[in-house]
């Protein structure tokens, strides 16, 4: 028997009047994974594309892969670096992702590249999993009372907000985040599409003013217990431009075998990702010109004002650019068609705002760090009002028209 | 508002008609206040207090009250009764009132005060008026305490000042949650809240500004 045939014959149980109708969401959800809904919309305005929701998110989703996998392997290459000259430190937590790491692979100076991976895997897994679970618990108890459907958006939710977390960051954590993102960021607004917040970013928002302590300082971003040293970020607000040359270095940067949030640090496997993403013209290329227009303007006028004593002021857009999020934030959580403006030109207002935003933050303020998350959160609280403007605007020229 | 009976005054603005719930005034105090149950507690009292005489007093003098001036009239007993306050917190209450600080002083602005006194009072009798007050200042507490009480025990792990939950910091298990200490939280909570009442009190829900055609599918072959 084939799925279609077992489907359509349970089918009937989850309709009105049904035994289970209850669970219609859960059934609708099997089946459009199985199969593409043999209905079209027919209310309100819509457009007629080739191209689905589903479709545009199931494509986003993929276009994470390449940031997902570098960020495994960097999970396992950070790591074994530091065992390698400390090779008393432990291994993993201690628990369940020490065993797992030893059992499969080689921990320290030897270790290449499939063993680097399965370290990774030890930690990114779990955290893809819970956020997962109990992300889509929510999704699916919100769609079976309210009656709508379960939204593929949350794969795209799901695997943002896990490639955002730190790789040390305890799973409950990563369970109330996403409860947090899920709950508060979109389902008491009405669910997707009627979200003004981007609901990844909103849990991880959450958890840094909750847990400060498990997701920013210099001990979270690499999986050894004790490990200890600077992000590309406080290099930068303690040394400037100099000390991230010496330290770090722009190649490394770019290619991501640098600490932080698992997916964020390989600017070039995030571009690779983003690049399909502006060629499907899923996301928006006004977005991501405004943002980066926003932070190379931002960031050449701090580096014109100068300061003796913050050196994060001569930092240069091409550091900007490697440094922390910015590029995952530009390419995946900026360009959130929903959270972000509508209008051509709302488009390019939002990624200018998110860009100098950025920067601002990044340099100014001596508070936080990173600026990424903060500026696309405050960006999307704007997003309908340059909408708004946009629109009035077209409609004061069409009138002038006559 | 005449054929009103004391009881529905007195009891109203604590569930079907809450001034932080239904009329959302003077969130400002319940977002500042609200990171201990002890201080919440001094400060409800001490709004009950101010809310029940100034609507006393304003309501005895409502007729005497020309119309133009009737705010700055207004202004002037609250800020008395404020004053009042202030000065036997700090000769009672001394170490709650330097926690409280600034916003003792602030009730004046408490949109709520002002709102009884202009909305209720100037058209009441005294003792109306005067149950009003409390009713509304009740109605106030118990929002504050809902919020006071999940901010302290996951904020701090504590009630009233008692650790329930050891704070790894000193050796216990639990991770105390950082946001719920920051202002910003009290939002969160007030807005669960008012989905909570709004869910059992269904008439309390405002009619939407525009109404979305629902979402329909039809056969595409």
């Amino acid at each position: 028997m084939s799925i279609r045939q077992f489907l359509d014959g349970i089918e009937h149980h989850f309709e009105k009047g049904g035994r289970h109708e209850r669970w219609y969401a859960l059934y609708e959800a099997v089946d459009t994974i199985f199969y593409s809904p043999g209905s079209v919309t027919k209310s309100t305005s819509h457009v007629r594309d080739g191209i689905d929701l589903k479709r545009i998110m199931i494509t986003v989703w993929l276009c994470t892969f390449p940031a997902m996998f570098f960020g495994m392997w960097n999970i396992g290459f950070q790591a074994n670096s530091y065992l390698a000259t400390n090779p008393e430190a432990l291994i993993g937590d201690g628990g369940l992702r020490t065993a797992f790491i030893n059992a499969l692979a080689v921990t320290g100076a030897g270790a290449g590249l499939l063993d680097n991976f399965i370290y990774g895997m030890a930690y990114f897994i779990p955290i893809y999993a819970v956020t997962f679970v109990v992300g889509g618990f929510w999704e699916v108890m919100f769609a079976t009372v309210r009656r709508h459907e379960i939204n593929e958006g949350f794969f795209v939710t799901s695997i943002l907000f896990a490639l955002i977390c730190p790789p040390t960051v305890p799973l409950w954590q990563v369970a109330l985040g996403i409860t947090f993102g899920i709950v508060i960021g979109k389902e008491v607004f009405g669910g997707t599409g009627k979200n003004f917040l981007n609901p990844a970013l909103t849990g991880r928002a959450f958890l840094y003013f909750a847990y400060p302590a498990q997701i920013s300082g210099d001990t979270v971003w690499t999986a050894v217990d004790g490990f200890s040293g600077a992000t590309s970020l406080s290099w930068a607000a303690s040394g400037g431009v100099e000390a991230l040359e010496s330290q770090i270095g722009w190649a490394n940067a770019f290619m991501g075998t640098i600490q932080g949030s698992m997916g964020e640090t390989s600017t070039l496997a995030v571009l690779a990702g983003g690049a399909v993403l502006l060629i499907m013209k899923i996301a928006s290329y006004r977005i991501v010109g405004g943002v980066l227009l926003g932070m190379i303007a931002t960031s050449l006028l701090m580096n014109v004002v100068g300061s003796e004593t913050n050196p994060m002021f001569a930092v240069p857009a091409h550091w900007h650019l490697v440094m922390g999020g910015f590029a995952f934030g530009m390419m995946f959580m900026a360009t959130d068609p929903v959270s972000s403006a509508m209008t051509h030109t709302g488009r390019w207002c939002f990624g200018i705002l998110v860009g100098v935003m950025t920067i601002l933050i990044r340099v100014v303020n001596p508070a936080f760090p990173e600026g990424i998350m903060l500026a696309i959160l405050f960006a999307n609280l704007f997003a309908p009002l340059m909408d708004h403007y946009v629109v009035q605007a077209n409609v004061k020229r069409r009138l002038a028209r006559g | 508002m005449s054929e009103m009976t004391a009881k529905q005054v007195l009891f109203e603005p604590i569930f079907s008609n809450n001034p932080i719930g239904l009329q959302i005034l003077g969130i400002c105090s319940a977002l500042a206040v609200t990171t201990s149950m002890n201080v919440t507690i001094v400060m409800c009292l001490s709004v009950i207090a101010v809310t029940a005489f100034s609507n006393l007093a304003v309501s005895l003098v409502r007729a005497q009250i020309p119309n133009s001036i009737r705010i700055i009239a207004q202004m002037t007993i609250i800020a008395s009764l404020v004053i009042v306050v202030d000065q036997f917190l700090k000769a009672y209450a001394y170490e709650v009132s330097k926690q409280l600080s600034v916003f003792v002083g602030l009730i004046i602005t408490n949109c709520i005060v002002m709102g009884r006194a202009e909305g209720f009072a100037m058209k009441n009798g005294p003792w109306l008026s005067f149950l009003d007050g409390i009713g509304n200042g009740m109605g106030y507490s118990v929002m504050l305490l809902f919020v006071a009480f999940f901010r302290e025990l996951l904020g701090a792990g504590a009630l009233f000042g008692v650790t329930l939950m050891t704070p790894v910091s000193q050796g216990g298990w639990y991770v105390p949650n950082g946001l719920l200490l920051l202002p910003p939280s009290a939002f969160f909570i007030i807005g669960l809240a008012i989905w909570a009442l709004r869910a059992w009190k269904p008439e309390q829900v405002e009619e939407a500004d525009f109404k979305m055609s629902r979402h329909t599918h039809k056969e595409a072959f």
